[in-house]
C-alpha cells in the first residue's frame, strides 16, 4: 500500500494546502509519494523533498504542464497510479476539478472532501453542506480520495531528504486550450489559512461599503471574506466567498458582519474557533453559531470597532 | 446544436437538514425536495443558448426514482423541449450517474452537456468531470460565463484564485457555477404546456450500467453542535471580550 499526491503549485511555489494534504495522506499511509507536474518546477520539487513525511517526489515536467488542465494531467496520473492503493490531492478548486476524471479513469468511486482518516479505506466527510457527517467506506481497490485542507495541520516543510526521480511526459491534449488566469493580488493573508477573517454580506450595501470592513482588517491582519448574497451583487469578487459553493475556511476569529447566516454560508465558517456576529437583526441565523453576538448596525458598530482597536497597546497579529 | 442537459432531484436548499436517529441518513419523508439549485442555471444557459438561435434542441435527463421526473418536468416547463427520465432505485453514486449519461450521450448524440457544478445533499462535485473522462470530452468545471463560438465554447471558470478563461472544443461538458445566470421561473401556460411534452422512461438496467455502490456508508451523524455564545452590549464589550476572555486578538 502506498500513497500518491498530486501537488498544486505554480511551477515556482507549492500552494499551501498541498502541505495539508500531505498530513492526510500519511495518515492513509506512511509510504506517501508526491508527483509534481508542471513546467520548469525544479523548485517545488525541492522544497517537497524537504517535507518530512514525503518518502519520494516524483516529477514530470513539460510545457504543456505549464497551466494545470486536467485534459492533459489525468494521462500521466493514470500511468503512475498503476504502483499506488490511493491518489489524493486537495479538495479545492484544483482537486475538485482534476479528481474526479482521474477516478472515472481508474473505474474508482471518489470520495470528496473527507474531513478525517478513519483507516485506509474509512473516512469522514460533511455531507448536505456540514449538516450532517458520514462515515464512508470505500470498496475499491484503487482509491481516490480528495482531502478538505482546513481539516488537516500543514505538514513540516524541513527536516526531510526524499530522493526526485524524473517521469515522461505524455501528448498533449487538443480538446482544452488554456487562455488566461485573473488572479486577485493582494498583500492578505489567504483566506483559506488567515489566522483572522473578516466577511461582509448583503448588509454592506455596496461595493464601496467594503471600506469599512478593509480598514479592520488592516489592523487585524486579517483576510477578506464575504457572503455568496455580497458576491451575487457585485460587491466583492468571487475568490472571496465563503460557503458551502465557495472556500471553507477555519480561522480563529471569523467576524460575521451584515451576514444573516443561511446554512450554506455557515457550511464555509461554522468550525471557526471564535465566531462574531454583527447584524442589526437579532433574529438571523447567524447568532446561533457565533460567540459573541452584536446586534447592531453595522454602519455605527464598524467605525467604533476600528477606533477601539486603535485604543489596544498590542493586537496579535 | 443540441444541449443534453443533467438535472437531479435533492433536499430543497432551505430546509433544515436533520439526521436519522438510527444513523442511516437524512429525513427525507414529508421533506420538500426540489431541483439541485446549479443544476437550473445549467437549464437556463441551455435555454439562452436555445433562444439566441445557436441551439436546436434541449433534452433534459435525470438518473433517480420515480419522482426525480419531477426535475425533468420543471426543465421542460421553463424551455426544454424533451426528457429522459433513466429509472434507478435507492442511493447512485457519481461515477454509475455518469456511466448511464455516458449512454444517454451515446444514444442522443448533443453537442453540449450541462449540469451543476456540485449537488447540495451529497456535496461531491464529481459527475461532470466523470462524464467528461468516460467520454474523452474536454471539461469547464464551475463555469460562470459561457460564450458559444463556432467549434468551441470560450469559458470563464470560477477558481480559489480568481476567475480562469479556457477554449473548450465541441463536444464538450460544461459545470455550471451558480453565478452563470439567473434562472427563471416557469410561467403557468408554460408550466401546461410542459405537462404535454414526452418524457421517455428508460430503466438503468436496461443501459448494461451497473450501479452498485462501491462506497458503503457506514453512519450518519450530526456534526458536534457550537455551545451556545452570548450577546454583547457594545462594541467596547466585544472588543473585550475577545481581547481578553478569547484572546483572539
Amino acid at each position: 500500500m502506498s500513497v500518491l499526491l498530486i501537488a498544486e503549485h505554480n511551477n515556482k511555489e507549492v500552494k499551501p494546502f498541498t502541505l495539508n494534504a500531505i498530513t492526510a495522506g500519511s495518515q492513509i499511509d506512511q509510504d506517501l509519494h508526491v508527483l509534481v507536474i508542471g513546467n520548469k518546477a525544479d523548485e517545488v520539487s525541492k522544497s517537497i523533498a524537504q517535507v518530512p513525511n514525503v518518502k519520494k517526489v516524483i516529477q514530470i515536467d513539460h510545457e504543456i504542464y505549464e497551466n494545470y488542465l486536467p485534459e492533459n494531467f489525468s494521462p500521466v496520473i493514470i500511468k503512475q497510479a498503476e504502483n499506488y492503493s490511493h491518489i489524493v490531492c486537495s479538495a479545492n478548486t484544483f482537486g475538485k476539478n482534476l479528481m474526479p476524471r482521474v477516478a472515472a479513469l481508474l473505474d474508482t468511486s471518489q470520495v470528496s472532501d473527507i474531513i478525517k482518516v478513519i483507516s485506509p479505506d474509512s473516512f469522514l466527510r460533511p455531507i448536505y453542506a456540514g449538516n450532517a457527517f458520514a462515515t464512508v467506506k470505500s470498496t475499491d481497490k484503487k482509491k481516490c480520495v480528495t482531502i478538505r485542507p482546513t481539516s488537516f495541520d500543514p505538514a513540516a516543510t524541513s527536516g526531510g531528504s526524499a530522493e526526485i526521480i524524473k517521469a515522461e511526459a505524455s501528448d498533449a491534449t487538443t480538446l482544452t486550450k488554456f487562455i488566461k488566469r485573473e488572479e486577485v493580488k493582494s498583500d492578505r493573508p489567504e483566506l483559506g489559512t488567515a489566522r483572522v477573517v473578516i466577511s461582509g454580506g448583503r448588509g454592506m450595501q455596496s461595493g464601496d461599503n467594503f471600506k469599512l470592513i478593509t480598514a479592520i482588517a488592516d489592523k487585524l491582519n486579517a483576510a477578506i471574506g464575504a457572503s455568496r448574497a455580497a458576491v451575487d451583487a457585485g460587491y466583492i469578487t468571487n475568490d472571496h466567498q465563503v460557503g458551502q459553493t465557495g472556500k471553507v475556511v477555519v480561522p480563529d476569529l471569523y467576524i460575521a458582519v451584515g451576514i444573516s447566516g443561511a446554512i450554506q454560508h455557515l457550511a464555509g465558517m461554522k468550525e471557526s474557533k471564535v465566531i462574531v456576529a454583527i447584524n442589526k437583526d437579532g433574529e438571523a441565523p447567524i447568532f446561533s453559531v457565533a460567540d459573541y453576538g452584536l446586534e447592531a448596525d453595522l454602519f455605527e458598530a464598524l467605525p467604533q470597532f476600528l477606533e477601539e482597536l486603535n485604543k489596544l497597546n498590542t493586537i496579535q497579529k | 446544436m443540441k444541449i443534453l442537459v443533467a438535472v437531479k432531484r435533492v433536499i430543497d436548499y432551505n430546509v433544515q437538514i436533520r439526521v436519522k436517529e438510527d444513523g442511516t441518513g437524512v429525513v427525507t419523508d414529508n421533506v420538500k425536495m426540489s431541483t439541485n439549485p446549479p443544476d437550473d442555471n445549467a437549464v437556463e444557459e441551455a435555454v439562452k443558448i436555445k433562444e439566441a438561435g445557436k441551439a436546436k434542441e434541449i433534452v433534459a435527463v435525470t438518473v433517480g426514482e420515480d419522482k426525480a421526473q419531477e426535475t425533468v418536468r420543471k426543465a421542460l416547463a421553463v424551455g426544454a423541449d424533451r426528457g429522459i427520465h433513466v429509472k434507478v432505485e435507492g442511493t447512485i453514486e457519481p461515477l454509475a450517474v455518469s456511466k448511464v449519461l455516458q449512454k444517454i450521450v451515446d444514444k442522443e448524440k448533443p453537442d453540449l452537456v450541462f449540469m451543476g457544478k456540485q449537488a447540495i445533499d451529497d456535496d461531491c462535485n464529481q459527475t461532470g468531470q466523470m462524464l467528461a473522462a468516460l467520454l474523452n470530452w474536454p471539461q469547464a468545471t464551475f463555469a460562470s460565463k459561457i460564450e458559444v463560438k463556432d467549434k468551441s465554447l470560450e469559458v470563464t471558470r470560477e477558481v480559489d484564485e480568481g476567475l480562469e478563461t479556457i477554449e473548450v472544443n465541441i463536444p464538450a461538458i460544461v459545470t455550471c457555477d451558480l453565478r452563470l445566470n439567473e434562472p427563471r421561473y416557469a410561467s403557468l401556460p408554460n408550466i401546461m404546456k410542459a405537462k404535454k411534452k414526452p418524457i421517455e422512461q428508460i430503466n438503468a438496467s436496461d443501459l448494461g450500467v451497473d450501479t452498485k455502490q462501491r462506497i458503503q456508508q457506514i453512519k450518519v451523524e450530526e456534526p458536534p453542535k457550537r455551545k451556545a455564545g452570548i450577546k454583547v452590549a457594545n462594541v467596547e464589550e466585544l472588543v473585550q471580550k475577545l481581547k481578553n476572555e478569547a484572546k483572539v486578538i
